[in-house]
């Protein structure tokens, strides 16, 4: 099948939201070329369950295609039309699977050598995108702050030395009630801006956060999802036979009632997201610091808050894939030291992560080495590439920041 | 695939200058890196190969599997991690800062190329031959080289089919040995013994359940016993010592250049891509596990009488991982945006007749690999895309 064969009744399966937004925007969704549309689907029949921050751009998104005039049409387009696509992925139903389009279309791009040149047409298209739709005024600064380091008493190796350059390296930080205090400071911004999905605690271990107005997840909370998660994978394995694409085109279908969570509701969008970062994410599943900083990742992707603390601990030492599906092992050793390493490139990739976003240029950013007296700020009121030892407590440091 | 997530939307680099600026700091840091000098001044060099090279001549190729970053490795911040081959192994090399892999970055299929010279297209987790002819094939068959002359020895994952192609002129028969080792210790292991062997059985994160069918020429456990002089007693019980897969590869490589000597050797290595799992410092561990390993290869190879003063050896990953700022990738994690960093990498040369200490700036490629190989052993890979690369011939 083909775009220009579209018509309304084909998103009979969509859910309501997503079936209302393709149905108006019919007319559009036909001009579009088959290496554009089903990727495009794949964001819109998941709009029932996208942030209001996605919903946004994805409303965007149509809105300045739509303005487009036809030669600005062609134009913007031309390059995805020129790639060379085989007629094997006309007949995938793009429709109602444009997931498994896309990852067919990524190996077909991979195996032509065309993947550069999507690479090339997707980044002149989002630039004209952005360009054509400057970000909205926040309501605050953007604020991330991350903990590494739980459970390490002495450490040897040298902390923060990416972020170093960027900000203020302090290391004479009070950390008595370190943690309490920086949850403090989120709960008090959930307050003062209240936003839907905008301030964010992503906890490592077990540890959360009552307050009203804060999205809170857990790695710790999420054992039985896990749990229920790699007893699915360990079935497959067991089963034999199955290749890597079996496995992701189970876990690409994966809802959060198949593993114990509720997939409506209040709790819905929340729970899908949770699900995502289980079965998109690798590592996830079992290393408590690739699910944080993948989490932390895709909260500020896909929701965009404006206060986001990620707290780092100790994941389970290395063990095969294997052992880590088949539950053999006893009881799951720590690695504290490795951890303080996974998560300090962990803080670093969240504060790239959280200059992507819009107020980039005034956002502030924390990183603190949980109980200890190291901390790197990073604030356009701050100096880049200075240390200060004089003492600080962390509510005091964080107040500098925003 | 998702076109917001595969480019970085704030980055105000164009993927030009990004690009740029990466193939000036690799020439900047690997040049002050390694304290070599320029390659510029490499053109016009005439062959010494003729006169220099030994009788029996042997090549030993080892590649990195799971890719390993220039930021890891040979940018300042990295250089810790490397410590022999900074130090011990590139003052003796010529070494290429820019190798670039423009075929598909999955580790078996460009593998795969690199044993071809031709960027294949094949399913990257299919048990599939490379279709091109292979490098060991080319080799026995023009220099009538017998089965027991050339050998892989490679992760389980797939790789199993990579020692002969699916070439009509060549195929089944006409390539290399291959050996797996985990596979060789899973077999020689009972299900209750195997917990105590669990590091060495490891396989790669990414795809866990990828259980690839038998076939090709790998070595089966019972031949092992007789082709390596190895018992499964001896086997099992060295393994218990040792740390990683990759270090039971190295271990098998050299048990191989004891008991047969083959001319050419391929060994890759695979440890780095725990990475795929997203904990960096198990990808350090890797990383330095993998530096270590190619100096204890080199060692072993000053020490083989059949191989000291008439081997030449070769170092390079298959390809780098995502750079930290691509949107659309998440760092060192894995290697799926074709970014500049993930397709560049390098390669070292050393052995006899290799000029020592000198750094190649110009850009190449992965196919660059077998022609090179072609004019250093003496046979012409007709159906190789590369070009041979005349600093090291």
């Amino acid at each position: 099948m083909l775009p220009n064969q579209l018509s309304a009744a084909d998103f009979a399966h969509y859910p309501p939201l997503a079936k209302q937004m393709a149905t108006n925007h019919i007319a559009l969704l036909q001009q579009l070329p088959l290496a554009f549309l089903p990727l495009l689907l794949r964001e819109i029949i998941a709009y029932d369950w996208k942030f209001p921050a996605e919903r946004k751009e994805l409303d965007n998104q149509l809105a300045y295609l739509s303005s487009l005039s036809a030669e600005q049409f062609r134009e913007s387009m031309s390059a995805f039309a020129a790639l060379r696509l085989s007629s094997q992925l006309e007949t995938v139903d793009w429709i109602n699977q444009p997931l498994q389009f896309s990852e067919q279309l990524t190996a077909h791009l991979w195996a032509t050598h065309q993947i550069d040149a999507f690479r090339a047409a997707s980044i002149e298209y989002v630039h004209k995108l952005n360009t054509a739709a400057p970000p909205e005024p926040l309501q605050a600064k953007r604020l991330g702050m991350v903990i590494v380091g739980q459970g390490v008493a002495v450490n040897k190796y040298p902390l923060f030395r990416k972020l170093r350059p960027e900000g203020v390296y302090f290391h004479n930080v009070r950390p008595e009630n370190g943690r309490e205090l920086l949850v403090k400071t989120l709960a008090a911004r959930a307050a003062a801006y209240p936003v839907a999905f905008g301030h964010w605690y992503i906890d490592g271990g077990n540890e959360g956060s009552a307050s009203p107005g804060l999205t809170c997840m857990s790695y710790g909370s999420l054992d039985t999802v896990r749990s229920a998660l790699v007893t699915k994978m360990r079935n497959i394995m067991q089963r034999g036979g199955a290749g890597p694409e079996a496995l992701r085109t189970m876990l690409a279908e994966m809802r959060p009632e198949d593993l114990g969570l509720n997939g409506d509701g209040a709790q819905a969008i929340l729970n899908r997201f949770q699900v995502s970062i289980l079965t998109e994410g690798s590592g996830t599943q079992l290393f408590s610091t690739t699910f944080v900083q993948w989490s932390a990742r895709e909260a500020l992707r896909r929701a965009q808050p404006l206060t986001l603390l990620a707290r780092f601990t100790a994941r389970q030492r290395e063990q095969s894939m294997r052992e880590l599906l088949a539950g053999t092992q006893q009881r799951p050793v720590p690695d504290p030291e490795g951890s303080l390493i996974d998560a300090d490139m962990g803080a670093y990739y969240t504060w790239i992560n959280q200059e992507r976003l819009s107020g980039a240029d005034q956002a502030g950013f924390l990183v603190w080495f949980e109980d200890h007296h190291e901390a790197l700020a990073i604030a356009p009121s701050l100096p880049r590439g200075s240390e200060d030892g004089s003492p600080i407590d962390l509510g005091e440091l964080v107040s500098r920041l925003v | 695939m998702d076109i917001r997530r595969d480019i970085a939307v704030k980055d105000a680099r164009s993927p030009r200058e990004l690009a740029q600026a990466i193939s000036w700091t690799r020439r900047d840091f690997l040049r002050a890196a390694t304290g070599a000098s320029a390659g510029a001044a490499l053109f016009g060099f005439a062959p010494l190969q003729a006169m220099t090279l030994p009788p029996g001549r042997k090549v030993v190729v080892v590649t990195f599997g799971g890719g390993a970053r220039d930021e890891e490795t040979f940018m300042p911040e990295g250089q810790e991690n490397i410590p022999h081959l900074l130090n011990q192994l590139i003052p003796q090399s010529t070494f290429f800062t820019q190798v670039v892999n423009r075929g598909i970055l999955g580790h078996y299929v460009a593998t795969a190329s690199l044993a071809t010279g031709v960027y294949e297209t094949f399913n990257n987790f299919a048990a599939v031959p490379p279709d091109y002819p292979t490098v060991f094939e080319y080799y026995r068959k023009e220099l009538k080289r017998p089965a027991t002359d050339t050998w892989v020895v490679a992760p389980s994952n797939g790789f199993n089919r990579i020692g002969e192609s699916g070439h009509r002129s060549y195929g089944p028969g006409a390539g290399a040995g291959v050996i797996l080792p985990k596979r060789l210790l899973a077999a020689a292991l009972s299900s209750e013994g195997e917990s105590q062997y669990e590091h060495l059985l490891r396989d790669n994160y990414e795809t866990p359940l990828y259980t690839p069918k038998l076939g090709g020429s790998e070595i089966e456990l019972r031949q092992m016993a007789e082709i390596l002089k190895l018992s499964v007693d001896d086997f099992t019980a060295h393994a218990r010592s040792l740390a990683s897969p990759d270090e039971l590869s190295v271990y098998i490589a050299r048990q191989l250049m004891r008991q047969l000597a083959p001319s050419l050797l391929w060994i890759t290595l695979h440890d780095i891509d725990i990475a795929h799992s997203g904990t960096y410092s198990l990808y350090i561990d890797a990383i330095q596990r993998s530096d270590r390993l190619c100096a204890e290869i080199w060692s072993a190879i000053q020490n083989e009488p059949e191989y000291a003063r008439k081997t030449t050896m070769f170092i390079l990953p298959d390809f780098g991982r995502d750079s930290d700022t691509d949107a659309g990738g998440n760092g060192f994690q894995h290697h799926r945006t074709g970014d500049p960093l993930s397709r560049t990498t390098w390669m070292m040369v050393t052995g006899p007749g290799i000029r020592e200490n000198v750094v190649v700036d110009r850009a190449v490629e992965s196919t660059d690999l077998v022609p090179t190989l072609g004019s250093m052993l003496g046979f012409s890979p007709e159906l190789s895309k590369g070009k041979p690369l005349s600093e090291v011939l």
